[in-house]
């Protein structure tokens, strides 16, 4: 916790305008709130005891008939929307960092590996890389939940689900961060201390993780918090379609996707506050991602 | 010569300043005055930070927010110049104002032919219409000397060399017949022998068509060559002013004493290089004094066999075919060079840029394996036929110190840990506190306060890198050390410096150095045996003096002639 | 130019290969489709034979090649969910899918490129920072999400255009076009917008990071000081370097909009293959996924291929070699 509390003071150090503080700050207390939601939510909407029927469908709190009970109103089975969306957000971003530690750690060891030693090693780990591009992410998503499902009955399910998610997502977002620092590697391996490493006889393990490493971090750093933003949309489309989050244990997307069959129908607080909290998440995470990835860009610093 | 006595460029009292973020202000120029006159070329020297390429860019009306002119007044044929508008009043920069710029390859838009870019300005600037345009457009290229102009009209840039490109640029530049043109470095990036040529089309241009140029430089043998008058500028302050043979021969100032003297010559070997400043002499001699010692405890007895022997190295380089699989095209780099350098002695590589002297160097120190032939140290082979793997003694044996003093230290790690890495890689130290007071001794011994090791690269200059580079070198107790082109990015003046630093540290300690560079001079003033390199091959190799005094190959003599030199002065009288 | 050709081709075959051995993999291993299509209480001689009738007891390279072979005449298979053969079912759906995908490319070019260059010719100015501040609102929302609020606001609240369905279409031969009709038109409006959304937000952005780019380069830089008029070398020079890395985003595009035509159909229960995917996964419908793996895997291919060699057409430096 003091880390997050540490962070908004490293932008100020930073010459962040006010707007990216502001959505600094917003992007930390809606992860904090996530990441504590057993202890700040009213309910718990996963203990199946703890909501009836009967309670289905009550508007928010604050409307005409609602019930100051449920803050912002119930879903289709009663469970208190205001706990629902704190565990799904939890869940939401839960999945979204998984798949993006997991893209970073294959896609920063590959692309390393692929710019220093060059020839045969490149061109296969690059080939690879451009098969899975030429599909879009959501595709290929699809086909790892869709293949889950059928291979395994359980992939369905709360445990599972999360961990296929990951994958899922993983499975093509590695390839962003290879190609990076694939990029990277080749341009730091050609510098001189590179080479002046090697001469004085380093092995080449050694070069990687303690030159050329340091030195290919800070694109991945930023490219992680646009991918975050970008993991977490796809799991909440995923969930969205109905091969994601069962309603069981339902995150964000799940929400809107049961909340958009009651839209038509007046009940309007399912699906939309569910996807506030998103768009605003995804929002925040974006406006900081946007303003690192300017304020590390080389070229738009100015010229002397 | 008409007698016009307008001068196409007078600037006076100039003051060039950049607020900064925190409120100061930082004077890029000051107080600078200089006069061109038609079909006179002015040069403006001075090392990096000394002003001149903003007064290149001011004149052009192209200086960077939020540079601003804060006193003074800029003419440009009489008319003067509006700091407010960027321009001055009639004056059409474009038509009346042409600009070569330094890099031809990216002064050229790689998506548009020759024809669009050199008929743009003249459409516009002129109205001409688009047939008259392209005679005009055939003309000037005639004019800079490029063969076959018609052809050339249809092509792209990158079909054409780095030579054409850039008489293609100054063909652009005199497009719609300015009377001043501004060139920015325009040789730097060029070979010497192209160099020399793009040299004389500026010279013959301002004799034939009475354009005044002003030629922002850092290189003083173009100067000499071909400029009428020459102002050099330190730190924004005009230093020293006149004709170029006043300025070269009988120089007033003392930093321009210094920094002519700092010129490496073709003509005659120097013992040291004369510098500006103290060098930390004491400190620095009881370094390596001490480093001497050390490596002598380690040392075998001095012999008389040649310390490195490069015996029939060949070096291709294939390119890739379109499929996995396929061979591509087929380069010889290195074919068939054979030299041999003894123990203690500067031995220099010298050529111009894709001879393979780089190679080389890289097979040397084991970056590159060689395709044919060998690499002998010392009788053992280490590179090519009959080498094992290069471990222990012998990698330690030979190091390296490489060009870009920028990119040769990792910037994320502090100067001890960068030079501890080879002592504690080969346990040259019997505890860490060793390993760090072996350090500092480094650091001292290449002129440097012992305290660098705390700090990180980018806290210090281009020159004091370099200093810091070969200290790593040294760390690893090496026999020889290849060293890459180490002065070509450096300023004349800190070149002078690390050459000298190079030599002292032969001196001291009984290093051997093989030294590659393009420059002549340097070379002539270092080593003690030279070799001549071009496109792959070895040419000729003799003694410094007997190479420079009495060359013997053809294209020796000819990259000796077309080196631009102090010696030859453009309008000086020699004394009969 | 004809190795360029080649090695595309090369590379394309590359990858329609690996994902034929995907989808046989699918096909032939995930779930049993002896399982799947024999009756419940079958008995063992009755499976046996119809693993024979199928051919799943040849050796597997065997499996493959008359899966290839079967592939490239036409025959994917039957639809588990309903029956039908697969390839009728593509090509029913195939119209819809496309049609959205044309309207959603060419709303997010017409719009995407120029606010592009807007924001970066004037990236101080009010209408930069408002195009700037809802591109972030942009990317953040997922499809699904601005499909319904879309849907709510025009199809709900104001009533004037439709919230579901491609309206009434015209047969012309084998495809079914909507574009003929004011109905058909009027469908295709929402959905249209909801897919290009995200598209629109990433090629502003992308063209305005190349226009800054390119602006800050040395020939531009060189053409200033020629003199050179300001909208020339703002929209003749600059606007044509920084186009360049456009086309193959674009060409990368097209076949992401194919992939978010899946939600965008499935929010406006556009009767397109994409709804039609998704349906089978939720089934289970292997054949179905597996057909539509490899036509999507068809399109992009063929998408890339096209777009790199239109690059290399475009790009002089990779024209021909001599001079």
């Amino acid at each position: 916790m003091k880390t997050l509390a540490a962070a908004p003071s490293l932008f100020v150090r930073l010459g962040a305008p006010i707007s990216v503080i502001v959505a600094a700050i917003v992007a930390l207390i809606l992860v904090a709130c996530a990441l504590l939601a057993s202890w700040i939510a009213p309910y718990d909407p996963t203990d199946l005891a703890s909501f009836e029927l009967i309670n289905a469908e009550l508007p928010p709190a604050f409307t005409a008939d609602g019930d100051p009970q449920f803050l912002l109103g119930t879903d289709n089975q009663g469970r208190d929307l205001l706990s629902a969306m704190l565990y799904g957000a939890r869940v939401s971003i839960a999945i979204g960092g998984g798949a993006v530690l997991l893209a970073a750690t294959i896609g920063v060891t590959l692309g390393l590996l692929a710019g220093y030693f060059g020839g045969k090693v490149d061109a296969l780990i690059m080939r690879i890389a451009d098969v899975i591009l030429s599909f879009p992410t959501i595709l290929l998503a699809l086909l790892v939940s869709g293949i889950a499902r059928a291979i395994f009955p359980g992939a369905a399910t709360a445990e599972w689900a999360p961990v296929i998610l990951i994958c899922a997502i993983a499975i093509h977002e590695w390839v962003q961060y290879a190609r990076t620092v694939r990029a990277a590697t080749m341009v730091e391996t050609a510098k001189d201390y590179v080479r002046a490493a090697k001469v004085i006889g380093l092995p080449p393990w050694r070069i990687m993780l303690r030159h050329i490493l340091p030195n290919v971090m800070s694109p991945v750093l930023v490219i992680s918090t646009i991918n975050l933003a970008a993991a977490v949309l796809t799991e909440a489309t995923l969930s969205f379609l109905g091969v994601g989050m069962p309603p069981t244990y339902p995150s964000l997307g799940t929400l809107i996707r049961i909340g958009n069959e009651f839209v038509f129908s007046g009940i309007w607080w399912i699906a939309l506050f569910p996807a506030l909290a998103l768009v605003i998440l995804v929002l925040a995470v974006n406006i900081v991602g946007d303003w690192l990835r300017d304020r590390f860009n080389p070229k738009l610093r100015v010229k002397r | 010569m008409n007698v016009q006595s307008t001068p196409v460029l007078a600037i006076d009292s100039l003051r060039v300043e950049y607020p900064l973020a925190n409120g100061s202000v930082f004077t890029a120029v000051e107080n600078a005055s200089l006069v061109i006159r038609p079909g006179e070329i002015h040069a403006l020297v001075g090392e990096s930070g000394a002003g001149k390429t903003t007064i290149g860019n001011t004149v052009m009306g192209l200086l960077e927010k939020p540079g601003r002119i804060a006193a003074g007044t800029i003419h440009i044929e009489g008319k003067r110049f509006d700091a407010a508008r960027g321009s001055a009043e009639g004056i059409v920069l474009g038509r009346d104002v042409g600009a070569v710029f330094q890099d031809p390859m990216t002064s050229l838009n790689p998506l548009f032919t020759i024809e669009s870019q050199l008929t743009e300005a003249m459409r516009f600037h002129l109205r001409l219409d688009k047939a008259a345009a392209r005679a005009r457009a055939l003309e000037l290229l005639e004019s800079v000397g490029i063969p076959e102009p018609r052809r050339r009209l249809k092509a792209y840039p990158h079909q054409l060399s780095g030579g054409q490109r850039q008489r293609v640029v100054i063909a652009a530049a005199l497009s719609c017949n300015p009377k001043l043109v501004v060139a920015d470095e325009p040789t730097t990036a060029l070979d010497v022998s192209v160099q020399a040529q793009i040299l004389k089309l500026l010279r013959d241009l301002a004799d034939s068509r009475g354009i005044g140029i002003l030629l922002v430089t850092h290189n003083m043998g173009v100067v000499a060559q071909i400029a009428d008058r020459v102002t050099i500028m330190h730190r924004g302050k005009v230093v020293e002013t006149g004709t170029t043979e006043e300025v070269l021969r009988r120089p007033k100032a003392a930093y321009a004493k210094a920094l002519i003297g700092a010129v490496p010559r073709t003509d005659r070997r120097l013992d040291r290089f004369p510098v500006l400043g103290d060098e930390g002499k004491g400190r620095a001699e009881q370094a390596r004094a001490e480093l001497r010692a050390k490596a002598e405890r380690s040392d075998i007895p001095a012999e008389e066999a040649p310390i490195l022997t490069v015996e029939n190295l060949c070096v291709d380089y294939t390119t890739s075919g379109w499929l996995p699989g396929s061979k591509g095209h087929r380069f010889r780099a290195v074919d068939g060079v054979s030299f041999s350098v003894r123990s203690g002695e500067v031995f220099g590589l010298v050529g111009e840029s894709g001879c393979g002297k780089t190679t080389i160097a890289n097979v040397v120190s084991g970056l590159v394996r060689p395709t044919s032939g060998r690499v002998l140290y010392r009788g053992q082979s280490v590179a090519g036929e009959g080498a094992t793997r290069r471990v222990g003694p012998l990698r330690q044996a030979i190091q390296m110190i490489f060009q870009d003093p920028y990119s040769s230290l990792n910037s994320r790690m502090r100067i001890g840990s960068i030079l501890s890495e080879p002592i504690l890689f080969y346990r040259l130290a019997g505890s860490r506190a060793e390993a760090e007071s072996d350090v500092a001794r480094l650091i001292e011994a290449v002129g440097l306060e012992a305290e660098a090791a705390e700090r990180f690269p980018h806290a210090f200059s281009g020159g004091q890198r370099q200093r810091l580079s070969i200290a790593r070198a040294l760390g690893a107790r090496p026999k020889l050390i290849v060293c890459d082109e180490p002065t070509s990015s450096l300023d004349v003046s800190v070149q002078a410096q690390i050459l000298n630093l190079l030599k002292d540290l032969r001196d001291a300690t009984g290093l051997t150095l093989l030294l590659i560079s393009h420059d002549l001079a340097v070379v002539r003033q270092m080593c003690d045996r030279v070799a001549v390199m071009r496109q792959g091959q070895l040419l000729e190799q003799a003694d410094s003096e007997t190479l420079f005094d009495a060359p013997q190959h053809s294209y020796t003599k000819e990259l000796l002639s077309l080196v631009p030199t102090l010696d030859r002065i453009r309008g000086e009288t020699k004394a009969a | 130019m004809f190795k360029v050709l080649l090695s595309r081709l090369g590379q394309a075959a590359l990858v329609m290969l690996v994902v034929s051995a995907v989808s046989f993999v699918m096909f032939r291993y995930v779930g049993d489709p002896v399982a799947t299509m024999s009756r419940e209480n079958a008995s063992v001689e009755e499976k046996a034979e119809l693993r024979r009738s199928l051919g799943l007891d040849q050796p597997l390279v065997v499996q493959y090649g008359r899966f290839l072979g079967r592939t490239l005449s036409g025959d994917l298979g039957i639809s588990y969910r309903n029956q039908r053969p697969v390839t009728e079912l593509i090509a029913e759906r195939l119209p819809a899918t496309l049609e959205l995908v044309l309207v959603a490319t060419i709303l997010s070019l017409a719009l995407g490129i120029p606010l592009g260059v807007l924001c970066a010719l004037k990236p101080h100015g009010i209408a930069a920072r408002l195009v700037q501040a809802l591109s972030l609102i942009g990317i953040s929302t997922p499809t699904f999400v601005t499909g319904i609020v879309l849907i709510l606001v025009f199809a709900v609240s104001l009533g004037w255009l439709p919230s579901f369905g491609r309206g009434q279409v015209v047969d012309l031969g084998w495809w079914s076009t909507g574009f003929l009709t004011i109905s058909g038109l009027k469908s295709l409006l929402l959905p249209g917008i909801t897919l290009a959304l995200y598209q629109l937000t990433l090629i502003m952005r992308l063209v305005r990071a190349e226009m800054i780019d390119v602006l800050s380069s040395d020939y531009i830089r060189f053409a200033k000081a020629r003199g050179l008029p300001t909208r020339y070398i703002h929209f003749r020079l600059a606007l044509r370097n920084a186009l360049m890395p456009v086309i193959t985003v674009t060409g990368l595009q097209i076949g992401s909009l194919i992939a978010f035509a899946i939600v965008t159909e499935t929010v406006f229960q556009w009767p397109g293959m994409g709804l039609l995917f998704i349906q089978a996964v939720s089934f289970v419908d292997i054949p179905v996924m597996a057909a539509y793996l490899l036509f999507v895997g068809l399109l992009f291919v063929l998408i890339n291929t096209v777009v790199d060699i239109l690059y290399a057409v475009v790009d002089p430096r990779l024209r021909a070699r001599s001079a």
